[in-house]
Parts: structure tokens; C-alpha cells; sequence
């Protein structure tokens, strides 16, 4: 393992003209992949960079950033007997899908833990800082943060989830100077010391979005998850042409001069998705390069996962941890570690593009942010593309305005009942009546937010608020306003029809219809997304 | 036999063997052996049990195939039906490279086929168990059944000797992973006992980390001095790899070892950080339990010794 070239010499992304040379080309579709052969000359793929190498001493990395944070003083120094002290931490959308044990959430907050217990620090609390998201279940909080540390908080009622709905439990902090109120879960606000353990997967995670959101609620969130924000964030991905971050940063002055005392801990982990060996490695790997053994593994899992049930597929692929390995890992203030966050992480991620073309590509893996251990509705296969996937650039969108998005997932008419029970109304009721972001916003988000039984089951079930669809959709917002028509090919068509979208049985159907909207023989970019890439595009 | 000859007309086989007899004793030396003059001291034979048994055939490829067959089989079944074993901690092994000295608590026989099928890969099938060489290789066919069973190499417990330890290292230099109990003996009544210097020394001489292991419950089911075990349930928690500081010699490199083990045993019995706290305060409790009159020792194990009371007979013997 530590021999393979792949690992010594990481190769950078890559932008390929698709010529007739080159071999069909792998493209996601749910929990099940696809073959497709591109046009030659006027198409290119956009490859990921290799997985970046892990650290060498994960561990003494870590124990090195808490002792000489970033203008910060050292964490040891920071605890004191009496205090009261709050460990907040990324929840379950993070990473995705789901790492190896231990988690480096678990290896970051025992070692905070050790610190603390060292200084005789009694009163901890541990709060997983999930926002308007569902809550944890103890598998996955046990999965996140190790065996020890869940028997020793959860018993006592020392770890839980966050509850925006908890109106005793939430304090209002200020608000900012653009009239935008911040709110924070009262443990956290009213601890001596607040330290926050972040996971960072692409550049949009992390900095005041981590406190400002994630322990926050419906009235300090609503802010900057609207279709106004969403539409001059370009991107959402570019933290510094971000109105979702700049909005978040604002409520971070307020919570600086008016909240707990912050400790930031961020991470980044490297591409290392599917493995060098084992049955998924052949997904990280250029089709060129696959070897006789990784074209027998492809067609052997493609036939078993074309035999197998849907629910049996998505059982397969929850199933599946990554081997991520910690790249960096940073703490101290929360804006200058956030910088050398998205160095980090744009290290990883970055591949350099020149110029816009006609078409866009994707193909959708079976996992988003929002379907951990549940099932990839509509909704979510929308913000996936087009919020996700599209706001993967730098600079523009990979596709001219007018231009069109083709994706490829089977979209199912499936919901998680438990997990997303707003969606089912939101998609069969309101989407039915119009997809019009700003015309959802205004008419029925207030209704979703402050539904009693959407609220009931996100306090004490296991579901998104009530709220949480609009956002899913608004995620999506600046894709709608930019592209000229979204197809989907090989979707469930009442499905796609719902969404707005026009669906396409084949990719061949799929160029067909696009040449419509921009034109014979468009231009024509792929990409090759998971391991997770970004586009700087000039 | 000897009315059959007679039937077929054949030569009596006593006959023979008495005359090959004669002519063994009437041979001299050479062809005999020499007999010691007297007032000579007898030259000792070469001892080839005890710490002297050459294990090396046990770690040939085939034997360690066998003794991996045997771990994950019947070996893994038995500890499952007797034990139902609860492995914590191997998440903190998951950085290490290269072989590991474990070090356990020990209480009971139980112990050493729990902690084979609770090792986590790779160390599992390339560990050796660090045996009483006085117990285990008494004689050729204990020696034999251990070697192959468990791995075991002898180690000295009752004099002192280079040559244990030196076989001990050379195999840590060669890649093997040593299980050794720095207690040197099973727990006479289910309270540990102090740590010995012997697998400190060795990862001081051969820079191998030292994973510090606690096991509970085992006394429950085979403690020393019962022969029938009781099924009962049991923890194994792995600690985190401790290596010697700088300027810490053997007995004190021991010392901590005994200190993490103990801390391993607060967090089996607490949580995790109530451990941590009270490891930080020094206020631990220790493995060796109070230092008081027996009754109050066997007393102070309270629920330690669940499981061990013997079964009520209906009709008491008379």
C-alpha cells in the first residue's frame, strides 16, 4: 500500500478533449452507474485531482494545532476547573459519505477531552451543531465520536443533539448591521469556552457558518438561506463572492463581540473516496487506466446492483465507508483558520478550466448531504445538481448562461418518511403548483417553518424542519436563473416533469433535446464528480 | 507367540533377544557408552524443555497455519460461548505500523485465547504469547501443545536469565508482535499484582510501543485454582501505544504501563472521561487493591467476584 505510486505522487486534475479514442466514460446514476460515450471534438471531462496524501501523525497533528493555535491562545491554557465548557461539532451531512473509524471527530474532541480532563474540568457538554437538519441517531453519534465518548456524555445527558425549536434554549445575541438577527443555543452561548470541531468536505463548510448556522435557528438561518442570498452567491463554493458567507460572517461580528469565547477546530480530508484497492476503487480511477481486473469488478457490481432491489442497493451503498485521511488540520481563530482551511481544501479540489461551454454533464451518486442513511428524493436529486454540483466553480459556471444542464440519476418518486416528511408535501403539493423559487418563498416557506407537526417531528423524531425543503430548492436557485433547460436522463419521468425538468431516456435523447435550447453540435463539458473536483474556471 | 513358532518350526524370538542383550553388555567402549569416574562431576545433559525449547518449528509456515485455523475456529467459538467477550479501544491502534507488545492484566487461562481472537489485524496471526517457561514447557509435550496452540515462547520467571529476553527481542526485531503478562503469573485472588520490568526492558531495548490491555470477567470463568470453567461475560480494552521517555528506565517505564492498565480498568468500570479526570488526580484505583488484611481484601472485590460463589447443592454433603 505504501509503495503505490498513486499515493507517493498524486497526480493534479485533469481536463481531457474527448477524441474518438477515448473509451466510454463512467458517469454516477444514483446508486447504480452508467456508460456513456461522448461526442469527439466538441466534448471534455473534468477529472479530480488524486487523492492528496493523509498526514503521517494524524494524531500528533492534531495535538500540535491545539497547542500552538492560530492567533489564538493555546487550548491548555484556555481551561480552568470551574468553567463551563461546550464541545460543538459537524453533524451527520458530514463527511460524505460517512469515514472510517475513528472519525476525525472523535480523534479531535478526545484529545480536546484529555486536555480538559487534565485541567479538571467538570461541567462538558457536547451538542451536535445540526442547525435545522435531523437529528443524530445514537449509531451514527456513536459512529462520529467513538464508543468512550458516547458512554461517557450521553448517559448523563451531557451530548445531544441541537434544537433550534427549543425556544427556552435559545438566546438572541444581536443583530447585524444589515438588520439580520443572530441566534445561538443558549449552552453554547453562555459557556466560558465554546470550541467548535469542524470537518471540512468542499470550501463552502466551515468559518462563522459552522457557529452562525449551525447552532442557530429558523429566525437567525432564514437571513441567508433565501433566494435572493442564493441567487448572488456565484458561488455558494467561493466563500469570498459567497452572499450566503458574507451573510454568515456578519452574524459572526455579533457573535464575537456579543457571544462565548470560540475555539475553532477545521479539517480537511483528501479525495480518498472509494479506496485504492477493493470493489469501488475502479469509481476513482481514469477509464483509460483500468486495468482487466477493474473492468471485471465494474461489470460484475453493475450486474449484481441492476439485480438487486432499490432498497437493497441503497443498503449496499450506506454501507460504505470512506477511507479519508486527514490532510490538515487547524485551530484557533475562527477567519484565519478558515483561510488556511480553504487552502487546504482548494489544494485538494482545484482544477483549472478554460472558458464556458454550451452543455454541462453530471452524473449523481446515490448520496448527497441530506440522504445519510435514508433515501435521495426528488428534491435532494435537484440540489444536488443544480446546487451542489453546479456552484462547484470558481470564477463562472462551467456552462454559458442559457446553456443546459444534463444529469444523470434515476430520480425516483421515493420519499423517507421519517426523515422528510415536509418534502412529500412540499414536492406533491406545492411543486405541483409552480417551481418558481421566489414565488415558494413568499407564499408558503412562513406555513412549512412554523408547522406544528413538521416541528414536532424534527424535535422529537428524527426529521428536517419543516423549512428545509424551500431550502433545498433556493440551493438551486442561481442554476435556475442561469440555465436554459435541465434534462435528466434516465429518470422517472412523472418525477423530473414535477421538478420542472424534461426527461430523457438516453444520453443520445438527452443532446437531442439540448441542441433545441443552444444550437446543433454544442460544446460539451463533463464533470467527472465524485471524488470531489472544482472547476476555476477563466 | 511362542507355541506358534513351535507349530511352524520357527526359531523362539526369546532367544534372539536374549543374545543381542548379552552382546550389549559385553561390548566395551566405544561401542559402549563411557561411565563417569568417580569423584567427577557428571556433565549436565542439554536441557531441551523449560526456557532451553526451541520454538522455531512453531513459527514455520505450516504450524502457523494450523494456528490460525485453530484461533478462528474452535478457539474463537469456545471464548464466544464462554466469554461473549465486548472488545473496546482497537480504534486507538489504528496509526501504529510495524509489531506491538501487548501487555494485559492477568487472572485467569482464559486470558490468552481471549486476548488471540481479540488482537485486531495485523498483529492477530504474528503474535507470540510470552509463557512461564517453569509451567508451560515443564516437559516435551506441554511445550509441543503450546508452541503450536498459542505461539508460545518460554520466558523465565524464576531465575535470572539474558536468554529469554534476548529471544523475546530477536523476535520483535524480526516482525512478530509479543502478548506478555507483566504480572508474571495469574491473580492468586482476583486482585492484580505488580508489574515486572520484563516487557518495559523490551521495548526499551527494541523501541516496540507497548499497547497497555485490560481484561475483566475472566476470573469469573476460570480463576485460578478451579479446573471446570463457568460461562460468564468479559471486557478487553486496548489502550494507546505508549513508547519509554526519555530517561525512564525499566521499573518506571513498568510503572506507568500499570498505571495505564489500571486507567484502562477505571474506564471499563466508569466512563471514559471519569477516568481521565481521576487519572489526572492521580486517584485512579489502583489493580493491586488495598494493602489490608486478606478478608478485606477478598471483601473489597465486591462485585468483582460476581459469578465466582459455588452452587448451592440441594442436599449439603455429609
Amino acid at each position: 500500500m505504501a509503495t503505490d505510486p498513486r499515493r507517493q505522487a498524486p497526480r493534479p486534475g485533469l481536463v481531457l478533449d474527448v477524441d474518438r479514442s477515448t473509451p466510454p466514460l463512467l458517469f454516477h446514476h444514483g446508486d447504480n452507474f452508467r456508460l456513456e460515450k461522448l461526442p469527439a471534438g466538441r466534448s471534455r471531462v473534468i477529472y479530480a485531482p488524486e487523492p492528496l496524501p493523509g498526514l503521517p501523525d494524524p494524531e500528533g497533528s492534531i495535538r500540535e494545532a491545539l497547542l500552538n493555535p492560530i492567533d489564538h491562545d493555546p487550548l491548555p491554557s484556555l481551561l480552568t476547573p470551574g468553567m463551563k465548557l461546550t464541545i460543538a461539532f459537524d453533524d451527520v451531512s458530514l463527511p460524505l459519505p460517512s469515514m472510517r473509524r475513528p472519525d476525525i471527530r472523535q480523534r479531535i474532541i478526545e484529545q480536546v477531552l484529555e486536555m480538559a480532563a487534565e485541567a479538571g474540568v467538570d461541567d462538558v457538554h457536547l451538542i451536535a451543531a445540526l442547525a435545522l437538519h435531523r437529528r443524530m441517531t445514537e449509531a451514527e453519534l456513536r459512529h462520529a465520536l467513538g464508543d468512550r465518548i458516547y458512554d461517557a456524555f450521553a448517559p448523563q445527558g451531557a451530548l445531544y443533539n441541537h434544537d433550534a425549536e427549543d425556544h427556552d434554549n435559545m438566546v438572541v445575541l444581536g443583530t447585524t448591521r444589515h438588520d439580520e438577527l443572530v441566534t445561538m443555543n443558549r449552552r453554547a452561548a453562555e459557556s466560558d469556552l465554546l470550541i467548535y470541531v469542524n470537518l471540512n468536505i468542499v470550501s463552502m463548510d466551515g468559518g462563522w457558518k459552522s457557529t452562525a448556522t449551525g447552532l442557530s435557528g429558523y429566525s437567525g438561518i432564514k437571513h441567508h438561506h433565501n433566494v435572493a442570498t442564493m441567487r448572488e452567491s456565484k458561488s455558494f463554493m467561493d466563500r469570498h463572492k459567497s452572499e450566503l458567507h458574507h451573510s454568515n460572517w456578519r452574524q459572526g461580528d455579533v457573535i464575537k463581540n456579543h457571544g462565548p469565547r470560540i475555539f475553532q477546530i477545521e479539517t480537511t480530508i483528501n479525495n480518498n473516496t472509494f479506496g485504492y484497492d477493493g470493489p469501488l476503487s475502479v469509481l476513482q480511477k481514469r477509464e483509460w487506466e483500468w486495468s482487466a481486473r477493474d473492468r471485471a469488478t465494474f461489470m460484475g457490481m453493475k450486474k449484481g446492483l441492476d439485480l438487486m432491489p432499490s432498497r437493497a442497493r441503497r443498503s449496499v451503498f450506506n454501507n460504505w465507508k470512506a477511507p479519508y485521511e486527514l490532510t490538515s488540520v487547524q485551530a484557533g481563530n475562527v477567519e484565519s483558520v478558515h483561510e488556511v482551511t480553504l487552502e487546504n481544501c482548494l489544494k485538494q479540489h482545484l482544477v483549472p478550466v478554460e472558458g464556458q461551454t454550451d452543455v454541462l454533464m453530471f452524473g449523481l451518486p446515490y448520496i448527497c448531504p441530506y440522504n445519510v442513511n435514508s433515501v435521495m428524493n426528488p428534491i435532494l436529486v435537484m440540489c444536488l445538481g443544480l446546487g451542489y454540483f453546479f456552484n462547484m466553480y470558481r470564477g463562472k459556471p462551467l456552462v454559458r448562461e442559457g446553456g443546459v444542464l444534463i444529469m444523470s440519476h434515476p430520480t425516483p418518486w421515493e420519499f423517507h418518511p421519517v426523515h422528510h416528511p415536509s418534502y412529500i408535501d412540499f414536492f406533491e403539493q406545492l411543486l405541483a403548483e409552480t417551481t418558481d423559487p421566489l414565488e415558494l418563498e413568499r407564499k408558503y416557506e412562513k406555513q412549512f417553518a412554523e408547522d406544528e407537526w413538521y416541528i414536532h417531528q424534527y424535535r422529537k423524531g428524527y426529521a428536517y424542519h419543516g423549512v428545509h425543503p424551500f431550502y433545498m430548492w433556493y440551493w438551486g436557485a442561481h442554476a435556475l436563473q442561469w440555465l436554459g433547460r435541465v434534462i435528466v436522463v434516465g429518470g422517472d419521468p412523472r418525477s423530473v416533469r414535477r421538478l420542472g425538468f424534461q426527461p430523457a431516456s438516453t444520453m443520445q435523447d438527452a443532446l437531442e433535446l439540448a441542441s433545441d435550447v443552444v444550437g446543433p453540435q454544442p460544446t460539451i463539458t463533463y464533470m467527472h464528480n465524485p471524488p470531489i473536483l472544482m472547476a476555476d474556471v477563466t | 507367540m511362542s507355541t506358534l513358532s513351535r507349530q511352524l518350526g520357527l526359531p523362539r524370538l526369546t532367544r534372539f533377544t536374549g543374545r543381542f542383550r548379552r552382546l550389549l553388555t559385553a561390548t566395551e567402549f566405544p561401542l559402549r557408552a563411557p561411565s563417569t569416574p568417580r569423584g567427577v562431576a557428571p556433565l549436565a545433559k542439554p536441557s531441551r524443555v523449560g526456557a532451553d525449547y526451541d520454538t522455531d518449528w512453531a513459527r514455520s509456515t505450516t504450524a502457523q497455519v494450523a494456528r490460525a485455523a485453530l484461533v478462528e475456529g474452535p478457539m474463537r467459538l469456545a471464548v464466544a460461548g464462554l466469554a461473549a467477550p465486548e472488545r473496546t479501544g482497537m480504534d486507538r491502534l489504528i496509526d501504529v505500523d510495524g509489531p506491538l507488545i501487548f501487555a494485559a492484566n492477568h487472572h485467569s487461562h482464559l486470558d490468552t485465547p481471549l486476548l488471540l481472537t481479540s488482537i485486531p489485524e495485523p498483529w492477530r496471526h504474528r503474535t507470540v504469547v510470552a509463557a512461564a517457561a517453569d509451567y508451560f514447557f515443564g516437559n516435551r509435550v506441554t511445550a509441543a501443545l503450546s508452541a503450536l496452540t498459542i505461539g508460545a515462547v518460554p520466558m523465565e520467571r524464576t531465575k535470572v536469565g539474558r536468554k529469554s529476553a534476548d529471544r523475546a527481542a530477536e523476535l520483535l526485531e524480526q516482525g512478530w508482535s509479543l502478548l506478555i503478562y507483566p504480572e508474571g503469573g495469574r491473580s492468586p485472588d482476583g486482585w492484580g499484582q505488580e508489574f515486572r520490568g520484563g516487557a518495559a526492558y523490551l521495548s526499551s531495548r527494541t523501541g516496540v510501543p507497548i499497547v497497555p490491555v485490560h481484561l475483566s470477567g475472566t476470573s469469573r470463568i476460570l480463576q485460578k485454582g478451579r479446573s471446570l470453567p463457568r460461562p460468564s461475560h468479559t471486557t478487553v480494552t486496548f489502550g494507546r501505544p505508549l513508547r519509554p521517555q526519555s530517561g525512564e528506565n525499566a521499573s518506571r517505564f513498568a510503572a506507568r504501563i500499570e498505571r495505564e492498565v489500571a486507567g484502562l480498568a477505571d474506564e471499563s468500570t466508569s466512563d471514559w472521561y471519569q477516568a481521565r479526570l481521576r487519572a489526572h488526580r492521580e486517584a485512579t484505583p489502583g489493580l493491586t487493591g488495598p494493602t489490608t488484611g486478606r478478608w478485606r481484601r477478598v471483601w473489597a472485590l465486591g462485585d468483582r467476584r460476581r459469578g465466582t460463589k459455588p452452587r448451592q447443592r440441594l442436599w449439603p454433603d455429609l
